[in-house]
């Protein structure tokens, strides 16, 4: 009975993939899918594709693959935007604050869990606008219509996610509230930004609040994203939460009460910790879906990641070729599955971590 | 119920009159030198017209007629915040102020000269609806296209006209639509069609995403007027002269052969015209509440009209545009700009 490690093999494969004709059948067709479309991306990703070169001319041959110069020559632009190229170790000292906080934040064997957070959402935020905005000591002021690419990207994705969090809780408790007016006014927000699409609220505040401000006033528009964006996610984030909210037994709002608990403590301590530990698929799911909304802050002129990808692929005459466009957006798709993919293997961790926790 | 509709109505229209009327009382030309700054709407892409280059610049010919208004203010051509506008929102961009001047490949036409509160000033660029086949097919002209098939964009103007052409010489064709323009490309690249049609400036730019360019040429033909121009709010009108004569004084730089290389020799030329335009001679500044010198800062800064259309959309591009009707007149083109004296 002792089978080798290949009779294993052999045996697996014929449980799960060859147990029957009709099986065997579409293994098969989907191994030769597989193998076409294996072939035909490393094909067009390295064998053919075009490494050198200093415009689109040199991609613009017959069979020629991806044009990876286009993505070399304009790496610098997909990453920072317009931000000027002797400032821009700023952005990069940023990313390393950023990091400094977050790793650690992120490893369970670190201590300091509580300082990590405060210098996060403190201190961190404030030497990270100071350092990128500029204006004071010798930092030259770097207007926010400067701010681009994949710089832009995160700062309108973690201002997002850090805000709405918070609002989305409190959203969430004030639906359940038992006060009516609370109750009515977080349905009422609720219901009104769900029943709408983040686009027409960017474009809304991008077309309309002009019209209403003084010629000389005006309101920079990445601030007007970074406020819509919040509140938006705020508003998905808050039903999510309400969901954990609910899947909390009436006798765990009932032991508090008894224990004669506030209200305060009674959800600090008692519902929220098993409320969000609960709902932790769908913060995350929450998060990525607005990682990639970011992109609709083009709408408004602003150049996210995808942005100022498709900006140059659509307009810049020097890299047209036939496949400039297939090789940016693939790119930029593969940006943000790195972001997407490590945010979501990061909860997998985290739950199965809680969920040991709950086993002891 | 009637009564609370009526003050409602009623103070909404007084907020329009308030905001209309702060936008009356201030000179643009005033704020814009307070600011220190040109709030300039431009195309949120368009290649030859204004793009991106490797590090982020603006660059085109819609970005350099900016250029040229902010060289002519204020002597600097970096003195420009550009605004990239969508389609949609380039209009209300103007009328509420956020932008000073519009210069976005927008086609003049009547209504939105009359009924949208804007003024065009000139045309930078003539372009109008032209026909890319193939080299192969050896055709000569637009009507020899009957009974071919032609690849468009569904829901344009293009289509439209198209259609009025045939139709007026009796003629049939079979047209080949799509959603968007990207697949209409597409599908002509994979042979579907016979001909592709767009605006002129844009069958360039796709010319070269095709696998083969060169297999390709774009017929000298041209079905429809699309003149494309600079625009501002209309009811200030020194600043839309001052928008008008820049437009002027670049295109007649071109025809008096002052070029950016050139410029600081031509200060001393004798020709009156030139002494004239360059500010060696009369006060021709004043009337536009500028320095004498404005013109010269703009040749100087960004060069002539002919000089910027071939770098950013003639031979020094890649887009490699004949001029055609964007000649000067005297070279049997459509730009004539009126003397400065």
């Amino acid at each position: 009975m002792d089978a080798g490690p290949i009779a294993r093999s052999v045996d697996w494969l014929r449980t799960n993939l060859f147990s029957s004709w009709g099986n065997t059948i579409l293994t098969l067709i989907c191994l030769t899918i597989v193998w076409y479309v294996i072939v035909g991306f490393v094909d067009w990703a390295i064998f053919s594709a075009v490494f050198a070169g200093s415009d689109g001319s040199a991609c613009n041959k017959p069979d020629a693959g991806a044009c990876w110069p286009f993505v070399t020559h304009k790496l610098g632009l997909f990453m920072y935007g317009r931000y000027p190229d002797p400032e821009r170790w700023r952005i990069n000292l940023t990313y390393v604050l950023a990091l400094a906080g977050l790793v650690p934040l992120m490893i369970p064997r670190v201590p300091g869990k509580l300082w990590l957070s405060i210098y996060l959402l403190t201190v961190f935020p404030i030497i990270g606008f100071i350092l990128v905005r500029g204006g004071v000591f010798w930092l030259p002021h770097i207007p926010t219509e400067l701010w681009g690419g994949l710089f832009l990207t995160l700062v309108v994705a973690s201002v997002g996610i850090v805000a709405s969090f918070p609002i989305g809780i409190l959203l969430a408790l004030g639906r359940r509230s038992e006060l009516p007016i609370v109750r009515w006014a977080c349905i009422g927000f609720i219901e009104v930004v769900r029943g709408v699409p983040l686009v027409t609220v960017l474009f809304m505040a991008s077309v309309m609040l002009p019209l209403f401000l003084p010629p000389d006033v005006t309101f920079d528009k990445l601030l007007r994203a970074l406020i819509g964006v919040a509140l938006f996610s705020a508003a998905y984030m808050a039903e999510v939460i309400r969901g954990g909210l609910q899947a909390i037994p009436r006798g765990q709002y009932e032991a508090a009460d008894a224990l004669g608990l506030s209200y305060g403590q009674k959800m600090a301590f008692i519902v929220l910790p098993q409320a969000l530990k609960l709902v932790i698929p769908g913060i995350v799911n929450s998060f990525i879906a607005l990682f990639k909304d970011t992109s609709l802050v083009l709408i408004i002129g602003l150049f996210d990641l995808l942005g100022i990808v498709q900006q140059s692929i659509s307009s810049d005459a020097k890299w047209f070729s036939p496949q400039t466009a297939a090789t940016g957006y693939f790119f930029a798709g593969l940006i943000f599955w790195i972001f997407c993919f490590s945010m979501s293997r990061y909860s997998a961790f985290l739950e199965r971590r809680l969920a040991g926790g709950e086993r002891q | 119920m009637r009564h609370r509709t009526q003050i409602l109505t009623a103070a909404a229209l007084g907020l329009i009159a308030v905001a209309s009327a702060t936008h009356a009382q201030s000179s643009t030309l005033d704020s814009v030198k307070k600011r220190g700054d040109l709030r300039c709407g431009v195309n949120i892409g368009l290649a030859g017209f204004s793009a991106p280059d490797d590090k982020g610049e603006w660059t085109g010919l819609d970005v350099d007629f900016c250029r040229a208004v902010a060289s002519a203010i204020f002597k600097d051509p970096t003195k420009v915040k550009f605004v990239p506008l969508s389609a949609k929102e380039r209009f209300t961009a103007l009328q509420s102020g956020e932008i000073d001047l519009l210069s976005r490949n927008t086609t003049w036409t009547m209504s939105r000269d009359t009924q949208q509160g804007l003024a065009f000033v000139g045309v930078t660029y003539y372009d109008g609806q032209g026909f890319l086949v193939k080299k192969s097919l050896d055709l000569k002209s637009v009507a020899q296209l009957a009974g071919a098939s032609i690849c468009m964009q569904t829901g344009t103007t293009n289509e439209l006209n198209v259609a009025d052409y045939f139709r007026t010489r009796s003629l049939t064709y079979n047209p080949v639509v799509f959603e968007k323009n990207e697949e209409a490309v597409a599908a002509f690249n994979l042979g579907r069609c016979d001909a592709y049609t767009t605006d002129a400036s844009g069958l360039y730019a796709q010319r070269i995403k095709l696998a083969d360019p060169s297999a390709y040429v774009v017929l000298p033909e041209i079905i429809s007027k699309e003149p494309l121009g600079p625009a501002v709010r209309q009811g200030d009108d020194q600043w839309a002269n001052l928008v008008q004569w820049t437009l002027f004084a670049w295109l007649n730089a071109e025809g008096l052969g002052v070029t950016q290389e050139n410029v600081d020799e031509m200060i001393n030329s004798g020709n009156p015209e030139i002494r004239r335009l360059l500010g060696t001679e009369g006060e021709y500044g004043l009337g536009i509440g500028l320095d004498n010198d404005w013109a010269y800062q703009i040749v100087k800064n960004v060069g002539n009209y002919g000089q910027s259309f071939e770098r950013n959309v003639g031979k020094g591009s890649r887009l490699d545009i004949a001029r055609d009707q964007n000649k000067l007149w005297k070279d049997g083109g459509l730009h004539y700009a009126p003397p400065i004296r």
